[in-house]
């Protein structure tokens, strides 16, 4: 905000602050820089540090999955009235983290937003990588998770259908299309990159795992011709699809007649929450990231500053999302509205509420300023701040509104046990688990399209 | 519609070659994209036609230059959206109007819009694996072996180096024409492509 030196303007306001990618570099250091990463450069005893870490906790996961397919889900401190505790908390906040990656990929692809290039990898896997988490809470949550199969519609010998006027039909139809989405968008991204891999691959099992992922990938300008017009068709395909996910993850909520969660707002301050989650995420983990691989060339603090406004943007929405709930709840008049919100507010997870608002409405205020902005450590804090408000967010929605309805004798409180924590800790290490492997045997930044955004890349006629 | 090179030498005999081994074509390599394009499109203007750019990253001015500009990729994602539309609508009706009617809360049968989530997600499915899988099969991928793969340097094809090929089957080829013409363009270096 206050700046005291006026800088000059190169292209206009937007390029004022820094390049969107270091001018010093060529086609032959972008390819070297990146491809070493997974090549050459010797895996460092930080990253079998992190990788360790992760993986225990991934054995945590596995553990707590066994003990619930062995006792089952009273394990878990769910009961009603407050049938859905932290699992399906976690279930919200683990795809709701996975839509910033989509959103960089297709939605800045389709908006020419040229900055997206050197996160969009990245966030990419990123979106896959929590996805995966996301999708095994529904399935441990259904008690039977053995017979998963049951919720897709396949002619069976019992001669039953599933009922598809069910949100939680729809939802098994947006997550496991988003995932498959999502996984084939990264793919296709990956084949050049992969070829690239092929050719600077110096041993020979590696030659031969690249040279297959690449499927004999050439860059020949007919490939490339299709190539192009595949990849925008499928960033066209992504937009509206990431926006029914959570709409659709809103709607298991909304489309019941719960206080708290029968509300027509939920679909966009879903989405809006989505993006502020995994924007907070992709900063999360970019930071120490370009830091440790010196990517500072690559993901320059123009793309910090970035971020840095969508989550303002988005948090904002989210705070309107907030003040509109609670207006909802007063202009309607219901008793039974009036008492939510009063009850989120005053009653016994009041404190969660509250430390919800601090985290999600007053902290993103603190990006308004551009010096916080382009201080990585600030930005580093606020977007772990947010995380957590995100996930409060989701409690408050998910406990609050369920353990008072309307009847006060079949209230109740819930209390998650060590086996829900196990699980929710081990998918954060499952999830850093996927992440050390993808960043150690993959390119992390997308080579080829790094190089289109060179200056050299452009052709004088 | 559009058609990769695939023509075939077929070598008598097999074992021991005494001729030359037979041609895919002539290739040159430049050191920028300017300069591949600006041959690609003196090349085309002379009527070759079976010819084709390999680069680093996608240059539209390329398949421009090669005049490959058209493609049926959106007509069969288009298809595929379709298909996965209609069908996620169909199947949720036959399910829940003729095979297994279920009344909930007094609703109609066909109580569409309860429909429409499903039939998003199945437009969005199948029209994505036909983005993708259509990509593929267009470029006949997967493809372990292609001649050019045998051009001393073309590994750098994924770096930071451009070739033009003029495949031997173009009904203009001559073979000490081609090379003579590439020669001229600016490239640093013309190789014949071993099929």
């Amino acid at each position: 905000m206050q700046d005291e030196t006026p800088k000059p303007y190169t292209e206009g306001p937007m390029h004022s602050t820094s390049p969107v990618i270091d001018p010093g570099l060529t086609f032959a250091s972008v390819t070297d820089k990146i491809s070493s990463i997974v090549l050459k450069r010797k895996t460092s005893l930080a990253w079998f540090f992190g990788f360790a870490i992760s993986f225990a906790l991934f054995q945590l996961m596995l553990l707590a999955m066994t003990n619930l397919l062995f006792v089952g889900i009273g394990l878990w401190g769910v009961n009603v009235p407050v049938a859905w505790g932290i699992d399906i908390l976690n279930f919200v906040w683990w795809i709701g983290i996975g839509h910033a990656g989509t959103l960089i990929s297709a939605i800045l692809l389709l908006l020419r937003q040229r900055w997206r290039t050197s996160i969009n990898r990245f966030a990419e896997a990123m979106t896959l990588f929590a996805v995966a988490q996301a999708g095994m809470y529904p399935i441990f949550h259904l008690g039977r998770p053995w017979l998963m199969y049951w919720l897709f519609p396949y002619p069976n010998t019992m001669g039953i259908w599933p009922q598809f006027r069910s949100p939680l039909m729809w939802d098994v139809f947006a997550v496991s299309t988003y995932a498959t989405v999502s996984a084939m968008f990264w793919f296709v991204g990956l084949i050049p990159d992969f070829a690239t891999l092929r050719d600077r691959a110096r041993s020979k099992p590696f030659q031969i795992l690249y040279g297959m992922l690449a499927m004999g990938w050439r860059g020949s300008a007919r490939h490339w011709h299709r190539y192009e017009m595949a990849y925008l068709l499928l960033a066209g395909l992504a937009t509206p699809l990431v926006l029914s996910v959570h709409t659709i993850v809103s709607f298991d909520f909304a489309v019941g007649i719960i206080p708290g969660w029968h509300a027509t707002i939920f679909p966009p301050y879903f989405v809006a929450g989505a993006i502020y989650a995994g924007f907070a995420m992709v900063l999360l983990l970019t930071i120490p990231l370009r830091r440790f691989y010196g990517l500072e060339g690559f993901i320059t603090m123009r793309h910090m500053h970035n971020m840095g406004k969508v989550m303002l943007a988005t948090g904002l929405i989210v705070g309107y999302g907030y003040i509109m709930e609670a207006f909802f709840g007063w202009y309607s008049g219901n008793k039974y509205e009036r008492f939510m919100i009063w009850n989120r507010m005053h009653g016994p997870y009041s404190l969660y509420y509250w430390a919800l608002i601090l985290c999600n409405i007053i902290t993103p205020q603190f990006l308004w300023f551009k010096k916080l902005r382009s201080n990585l450590l600030a930005l580093w804090i606020i977007s772990f701040v947010v995380s957590i408000g995100m996930w409060l967010e989701r409690f408050v929605i998910v406990v609050t509104s369920l353990h008072r309805d309307f009847l006060p004798s079949s209230w109740g409180m819930y209390q998650p046990t060590q086996w829900d924590w196990a699980m929710f800790i081990g998918t954060i290490g499952f999830f850093f688990t996927l992440l050390f492997l993808f960043i150690r045997f993959l390119p992390m930044i997308s080579i080829f399209e790094m190089r289109t955004i060179l200056p050299e890349a452009e052709v004088e006629e | 519609m559009e058609t990769e090179n695939t023509q075939i030498h077929v070598t008598p005999g097999g074992s021991h070659r005494r001729h030359a081994p037979p041609l895919y074509g002539v290739i040159a390599e430049f050191e920028n994209p300017s300069d591949l394009v600006a041959a690609a499109r003196r090349v085309y203007s002379l009527g070759y036609r079976r010819i084709n750019g390999y680069s680093p990253y996608p240059i539209e001015e390329l398949s421009e230059a090669i005049g490959f500009t058209h493609t049926s990729l959106p007509l069969i994602v288009f298809i595929g959206g379709l298909v996965g539309g209609i069908g996620g609508f169909l199947m949720q009706y036959w399910i829940e109007v003729i095979d297994y009617p279920i009344n909930v809360g007094g609703k109609p049968y066909n109580s569409w819009p309860a429909f429409i989530p499903i039939t998003f997600e199945m437009t969005v499915l199948v029209a994505a694996f036909s983005a993708v899988l259509g990509m593929l099969v267009l470029n006949k991928l997967p493809q372990p072996y292609h001649p050019v793969f045998n051009v001393p340097n073309f590994a750098m094809a994924t770096r930071d180096r451009f070739f033009l090929a003029v495949e031997a089957n173009d009904a203009k080829f001559d073979h000490t024409e081609v090379v003579e013409l590439l020669k001229s363009l600016n490239a640093l270096e013309v190789n014949d492509v071993e099929v």
